[in-house]
């Protein structure tokens, strides 16, 4: 099994190096910006060569005993066949004295670092995450299967009422049937639920998607098979800001620096970016908010260091007439218009008008 | 409106006369350092001991010297210091110990603890004024000859030594003098003590053995660290950079020159007929001139032309520092550091006097961190107790910038930290900013050489300093690592299955590789000084317990 060997080969070799009295060295694939690359063919972020090192040195050595104690926590729970969530194995470490985990994000990276230097994803390794997917209403049956009988269930996403689907953390076995024309995914919560309840699904033959914020891996894979397995367009709909382009939509679009080993997979490369622009803030007139300090800031980081923004010439404008206005607007400001003009008019305007998207 | 009976001249005229030298220092007693009875009590044991130091070392004696202080009654002490010196002859007994400005240093350029010859004669002054007492003097000059045993007072009209009494009597001693004083003053214990001060002495003097007994009769031997005699300091002639109008009018008053020129070459350092013939053409006065014929216009013009004219620094061998490495033992004995630093300075000139100046350093150990630096001030080896934030000492350790090397700092004040300096200067001439030698004067050029050194010893301070923070930090960090070392094994024990002996391999592999990659840590910082004297180290160390009211 590849997790098992290559935890096996991994950990025999920091042994053998000292046995011959070697200083043992852990080297870990980078997981930044700065060590993937872009291109607009294979669509998604992937990882280049740059690793880091944990060795016995007083930055890097409490680490490397996290990393093999990581290891060999992984390596007891694929034995077992059994799983951890993620905050389960930050408490896991309580047990392991001075090298414990303070807070579970010093875990949660470590747990990646494994991840990468095994190239797997965390689920192989035994580690699963709290996180649920994201929220699914409209011309959708997802087909699942009884974890007791084995047997299909079928899932008809119009059935939810006001309610919604909520897309598990593991998604590789679900099967899909639609007849919708497209995918929308919608940035907040609250917009989802004005789609929902009026319909738009309906009107517009498509399927909504609520990714709350950064979409997790399990919707990222969901979006990606949902819209490979019946060509679906996939459209992006979030806030008018740095955070909405480059977090939301960047990362569901071509993964991210921090998890490039498993980009390949939890990326939707089709997926195209309607709303809100920078233009549409004078095209509709919204009501707008200033730019906050880390908002430029991330403007000016993503114009010099996205992979993703520097391919785009169109991104790099947007984002730099957006720096210049110095606001920002939210999806829920087309209230301003009445409570229904995004969906009356807004949604069906854009998504006929593809040279008013962003790619 | 009643009018005020005034005086004329005549009258007044009857009312004007000379006043005594001894009468004006009668009245102006703080001037020579009798401010209060503490002082006096310093003072007076100050002087003797200069004296029988300055004595012992122009004779070629290494010092014994006693000194012993006893209460008679409350305020009312008996001093007695009691050296091996060569002995005063007889006729000169009165005249040193009884006559204001009667001695042997003023006259010469000699780098001696004593100045002006004031010292013990207004000691002796002071006694005879609170108690009325005279002095007791004993001297003997050989072997198998008697001593001279002399009661004494002075007459403070005619600054004149009145002798009481006079006898011959055997001493068992070879040769020595001894001074016995009655006089008003108070004991008390602390930094500002005798107890102190001789300790002191003793730190600058290691060739001198003091047995000194307090008053509450607890005897101190500080026994000589060193049996060589310091070199004799050579007396110099004055070099005409520093000379002054009023000490060339005088020097040409009492010349045996029949010329300026031979005036100018004889009588000063550094000149030579070529400079001297210089100096008169500078000068515009001719050079087979009579020093006599010489008057007031013309000395002034003499002056012009010595500062005119290209003289060469005076001889700088003259002057005899204490040495770098003795200093350190001082203050080695005082204080048990972790580090120390020394350094004597080459000899320099101000206004024509060349000096040296010497500065030694202890850092850590048991020096408490959170207060100013302590300063010990010394003056041609002698111990400067007051006014420590008076003078260029003090001056130019403030204003040497302490922070990069490792003290902390606030504006031009003294540095903070576990630092004592110990300060030297030794010159032909120690220019004091009064006459009871409490601090020196802030020459420029003393200033500058006092800067240079104890940036020096800063700057060793502060690699020292800097070389503990980094071991500090290593260790610091080689402990972090070894805590995670035992977790590292265990892991690998549990992913690849190992046994116990294998767990402990690892851990014992490792911790050796900490050692091979990072390098062996020096020790810093642990206290090693075998000189340390704890017993001298306590000696006036205990708190005053009595304030004077009448203290500054």
């Amino acid at each position: 099994m590849k997790v098992l060997d290559g935890i096996q080969k991994i950990s025999s070799d920091i042994y053998k190096t000292i046995l011959k009295k070697k200083q043992p060295v852990v080297e870990t694939p980078l997981r930044s910006l700065s060590n993937v690359e872009y291109n607009e063919k294979d669509g998604y972020f992937k990882q280049l060569g740059k690793t880091k090192e944990r060795t016995l040195t007083a930055a890097t050595i409490k680490t490397f005993a996290q990393t093999l104690r990581m290891m060999s926590l992984s390596k007891e729970l694929v034995n077992k066949d059994d799983i951890a969530t993620k905050r389960e194995a930050y408490y896991v470490s309580k047990n392991w004295g001075e090298a414990r985990f303070n807070e579970q994000p010093e875990s949660d990276t470590v747990m990646d670092d494994v991840e990468a230097m095994l190239g797997v994803n965390r689920e192989q390794l035994g580690f699963i995450p709290e996180e649920k997917g994201g929220d699914v209403a409209g011309e959708l049956i997802v087909i699942d299967q009884d974890p007791n009988t084995g047997k299909d269930i079928r899932v008809d996403c119009t059935k939810f009422g006001s309610g919604a689907y909520s897309v598990p953390s593991s998604t590789e076995h679900l099967e899909f049937e639609t007849k919708a024309d497209f995918i929308l995914a919608i940035e907040t919560a609250g917009m989802f639920q004005r789609l929902v309840k009026h319909n738009y699904y309906k009107k517009s033959n498509c399927i909504l998607i609520s990714m709350g914020g950064v979409p997790t891996r399990a919707l990222r894979r969901f979006i990606r098979r949902l819209s490979d397995s019946h060509k679906l367009p996939v459209y992006v709909f979030t806030d008018g800001d740095p955070y909405g382009y480059l977090n939301i939509y960047r990362t569901l679009k071509v993964g991210s620096g921090n998890a490039a080993h498993i980009n390949k997979y939890f990326c939707v490369p089709n997926a195209k970016f309607i709303g809100v622009t920078p233009g549409d803030i004078d095209d509709h007139k919204m009501p707008t908010h200033p730019l906050k300090e880390v908002d430029l800031k991330r403007i000016k980081d993503g114009i010099k260091n996205d992979p993703f923004v520097k391919h785009h010439k169109e991104w790099q404008k947007a984002l730099e007439k957006m720096a210049k206005m110095k606001v920002r607007v939210e999806q829920q400001a087309f209230a301003a218009h009445g409570l229904n003009y995004v969906i009356e008019k807004y949604l069906p305007q854009k998504i006929k008008n593809p040279k008013k998207w962003l790619p | 409106m009643p009018e005020n009976k005034r005086s004329d001249a005549e009258e007044m005229a009857t009312k004007q006369r000379e006043i005594s030298v001894a009468a004006f220092f009668e009245k102006n007693r703080h001037l020579l350092g009798f401010d209060n009875p503490r002082k006096a009590l310093m003072t007076t044991i100050k002087e003797a001991v200069d004296n029988s130091l300055d004595a012992c070392e122009e004779a070629g004696i290494l010092p014994e010297i006693i000194v012993e202080v006893i209460e008679l009654s409350d305020k009312r002490f008996r001093v007695i210091v009691e050296d091996n010196g060569p002995g005063i002859i007889k006729e000169q007994l009165p005249k040193i110990f009884a006559k204001l400005l009667y001695g042997s240093k003023f006259h010469k350029l000699s780098q001696t603890r004593g100045q002006q010859g004031i010292g013990i004669s207004a000691s002796v002054m002071y006694a005879q004024l609170t108690t009325g007492k005279p002095a007791k003097i004993k001297s003997k000059i050989g072997k198998g000859k008697k001593a001279n045993c002399i009661l004494l007072k002075l007459d403070t009209e005619n600054n004149k030594p009145d002798v009481i009494s006079e006898e011959e009597k055997e001493w068992k001693k070879d040769h020595g003098t001894r001074v016995e004083l009655d006089l008003e003053a108070s004991y008390i214990k602390g930094s500002q003590s005798i107890d102190e001060y001789l300790k002191q002495t003793a730190i600058a003097n290691p060739h001198t053995t003091i047995i000194y007994t307090n008053p509450k009769a607890e005897q101190y031997i500080f026994a000589r660290a060193v049996e060589v005699l310091p070199p004799m300091p050579k007396e110099i002639k004055p070099h005409p950079y520093g000379i002054e109008l009023g000490m060339l009018i005088r020097m040409l008053k009492y010349t045996e020159s029949r010329t300026l020129q031979s005036f100018l070459t004889t009588e000063f350092s550094r000149v030579g007929a070529g400079t001297a013939k210089e100096i008169c053409q500078h000068a515009s006065i001719l050079p087979n001139i009579k020093p006599r014929d010489i008057n007031r216009d013309m000395s002034e013009k003499i002056l012009n032309g010595i500062r005119k004219t290209k003289i060469s620094a005076p001889p700088t061998d003259c002057i005899s520092p204490i040495g770098d490495t003795n200093l350190e033992k001082g203050l080695r004995k005082e204080i048990n550091a972790e580090f120390y630093a020394s350094v004597s300075r080459p000899a320099s000139v101000y206004r024509g006097n060349p000096f040296v100046v010497e500065v030694a350093l202890a850092y850590g150990g048991e020096l408490k961190g959170d207060k100013q630096a302590r300063l010990l001030r010394f003056a041609n080896r002698v111990p400067l107790l007051f006014q420590q934030s008076a003078g260029a000492v003090s001056k130019s350790v403030s204003a040497v910038n302490w922070r990069p090397y490792g003290l902390q700092q606030t504006g031009s004040n003294l540095p903070v930290g576990p630092v004592s300096i110990v300060v030297h200067v030794a010159s032909v001439w120690v220019p004091f900013t009064s006459e009871s030698k409490e601090a020196i004067a802030s020459y420029d050029e003393i200033l500058k050489e006092m800067r240079l050194a104890v940036q020096e010893c800063g700057r060793k301070l502060g690699s020292y300093v800097n070389k503990k923070k980094r071991v500090g930090l290593e260790l610091k960090k080689r402990g972090y690592i070894e805590k995670y070392i035992p977790h590292v094994a265990d892991a690998l024990k549990e992913l690849l299955e190992l046994t116990d002996a294998d767990d402990k391999k690892i851990q014992e592999i490792l911790t050796a590789l900490l050692e091979t990659t990072r390098g062996k840590v020096e020790e810093v910082g642990k206290i090693d000084n075998p000189d340390y004297d704890a017993d001298f180290a306590k000696i006036g160390k205990e708190e005053p317990k009595e304030e004077e009211g009448d203290e500054q």
